[in-house]
């Protein structure tokens, strides 16, 4: 099974209308994960159907016995995350904050803290006309990110039978969910736009794919609203010997087919839709999916 | 007085709102800009100066492998798998350590010390007068975003309007992002994507305590949704910003809008006020 997964630095560079059409043309049987978890929408382009629901436990969190707590302070001056709140009457600890290391139960003389479970999301599983979903919802304002990414992979592969493929919606962003994202998998799509914005944020996040992917490729959507800019993306890929697969224009089509909850599929005049079913066929040629 | 601009969605306009505002307001007051988007932080971009630059470090933990008696009690203790004691050595894995300092206090044998490891850098820059520019940057390869954005913000604590750029998302470096401003501007567009993530950043900002309002951006007239989730959430807008290809453009190539148009300084010097409007009326 090839494992891809869909990437991009910068945000809204159009990871998702792209994940979620390669699926109708890539004849392909393959699963799917949303790893953005932290502001998922694959679902809603692929009208899915839940499997099923299970709670996500993130870190512990610490909690303090009010009747116990003799205000000695001693939790406050070690959590380095400032968690702990002295508060007027009792001090408390912020579960917005706390990463769950358990140093402050471990200080506290008058054990008072214990750590807790504590559920900071969901992990689902649902089907789709393309194949099997796993995508998670952290709830928002948690921690913990990078973890949940971690199980919606997980959940993703326990489903998996004879899928040649596993493809996966990504997040944006260098940091925990990214590389948690990209670890282990074959190679990556990196999709970019014609922007200063968009080729500074690239150069950063294949920075960090060439720590953890085999391969890498690269994609320019809404090419044509500076090709100028674009040509210098190009030149810079080639310099750095990535291949762009692909050069995706801009048509207000897409933004039609979002509004209306479905993928760049529909008629073939679609300007956009052509370019990524050139797209697929190109990722099909590159990865050699049997 | 702090400002917040953030989306849950990404590539809605958050830096180009941020800077644009900035640029506006610091033409009356002195304004610090603060890019908490460390891992992809944009800003910079549109400014220039000559840049001053420190290391953000966290503390990660030694090990004198003379005092040590490989007892385990650290790997027991650490909650993120960081260290692996094994009977000859000690596996350390820097990715995995928040540096909550847990594994020197449980040590019998005082042989765990602490030092400062580089995990990304802060930039300051003054574009002009009246305006600074502080970048954090996360290093390329390093998972935790929060100790960059918290040494971001620590260096804008002096300034009198503090204006910061969150990364897109709901997790936690948007809570430390969040943590501490007296408003947000929620930057979004009219799409179900915008609106999903909206719904969800708009939670953020409510558990947090911060007042907000929304900015709609690329506006191409459908907005119905957008402004009855508004209404209904009691989430003002504050803005309309209508999708035209000469801004993108402008944006594409790292301009700024209004510093070309002085219609454009007007609508973002409105957009403080209402700003100003939001603190006022959650006092």
């Amino acid at each position: 099974m090839i494992r891809l997964a869909v990437i991009s630095g910068k945000g809204g560079t159009g990871k998702t209308i792209i994940t979620a059409t390669l699926p109708h043309l890539l004849h392909q049987d393959m699963i799917l994960a949303d790893c953005d978890v932290d502001a998922a929408n694959l679902g809603i382009l692929l009208a899915p159907k839940r499997i099923h629901t299970e709670p996500f436990y993130g870190m512990k969190a610490a909690v303090i016995d009010p009747d116990l707590c003799t205000r000695c302070g001693l939790c406050f001056d070690h959590c380095r995350f400032h968690a702990v709140d002295p508060g007027d009457q009792h001090f408390r600890i912020s579960p917005i904050r706390c990463e769950g290391c358990g140093v402050c139960s471990y200080v506290c003389p008058a054990d008072a803290i214990r750590t807790e479970p504590r559920i900071c999301g969901e992990i689902c599983l649902s089907s789709t006309a393309v194949g099997t979903l796993a995508h998670g919802r952290l709830q928002p304002g948690s921690g913990n990110s990078g973890l949940l990414v971690h199980a919606v992979k997980k959940t993703a592969f326990g489903k998996v039978q004879k899928e040649d493929l596993f493809l996966i919606d990504g997040p944006p962003g260098t940091g925990c969910p990214l590389i948690s994202t990209i670890t282990g998998m074959d190679a990556v799509l990196v999709v970019t736009e014609p922007s200063v914005s968009g080729l500074h944020d690239l150069k950063r996040v294949i920075a960090v794919a060439r720590q953890y992917a085999k391969r890498i490729f690269v994609t320019i959507n809404r090419f044509d609203l500076d090709e100028s800019m674009a040509r210098s993306i190009e030149l810079w890929c080639t310099q750095e010997g990535i291949p762009v697969l692909g050069k995706i224009p801009f048509d207000p089509a897409v933004i039609e087919a979002v509004r209306n909850c479905r993928p760049v599929t529909g008629p073939a005049t679609s300007m956009a839709a052509q370019a990524i079913q050139a797209l697929a066929a190109k990722i099909e040629q590159e990865l050699k999916v049997p | 007085m702090k400002i917040a601009v953030a989306s849950g969605k990404g590539g809605t306009g958050k830096t180009m709102v941020a800077a644009n505002l900035a640029l506006v307001v610091s033409q009356s007051c002195e304004v610090t800009l603060v890019d908490c988007d460390v891992e992809e932080p944009n800003l910079h971009l549109f400014f220039g100066g000559a840049a001053a630059t420190t290391d953000v470090t966290v503390p990660v933990p030694v090990f004198d492998l003379q005092s040590c008696d490989k007892c385990g009690k650290c790997g027991g203790f650490c909650q993120y798998g960081a260290i692996t004691v094994l009977p000859d050595r000690i596996l350390f894995f820097p990715e995995l350590c928040h540096s909550c300092g847990g594994c020197t206090l449980v040590c019998p044998k005082g042989a765990i010390h602490e030092e400062p490891a580089r995990i990304g850098q802060v930039t300051i820059v003054h574009p002009s007068p009246w305006l600074t520019l502080i970048t954090g940057t996360l290093d390329e390869g390093k998972p935790h975003a929060t100790p960059v954005i918290r040494a971001a913000k620590d260096m804008s604590r002096d300034a009198g309007i503090v204006i910061c750029d969150a990364s897109p998302g709901t997790a936690c470096p948007v809570v430390e992002t969040l943590d501490g401003c007296d408003a947000c501007i929620l930057v979004t567009e009219s799409t179900p994507f915008g609106l999903h993530d909206l719904h969800l950043a708009a939670e953020v900002a409510d558990r947090l305590g911060v007042p907000s309002g929304v900015v709609i951006n690329r506006s191409d007239g459908q907005d119905k949704k957008t402004l009855e989730f508004c209404a209904t959430h009691e989430l003002p807008v504050l803005m309309t910003i209508p999708f035209d290809r000469m801004t993108a453009t402008i944006q594409n190539r790292g301009g700024l809008i209004s510093r070309q148009s002085p219609e454009w300084q007007g609508r973002f010097a409105e957009l403080f006020a209402r700003c100003h409007n939001l603190i006022r009326g959650s006092q």
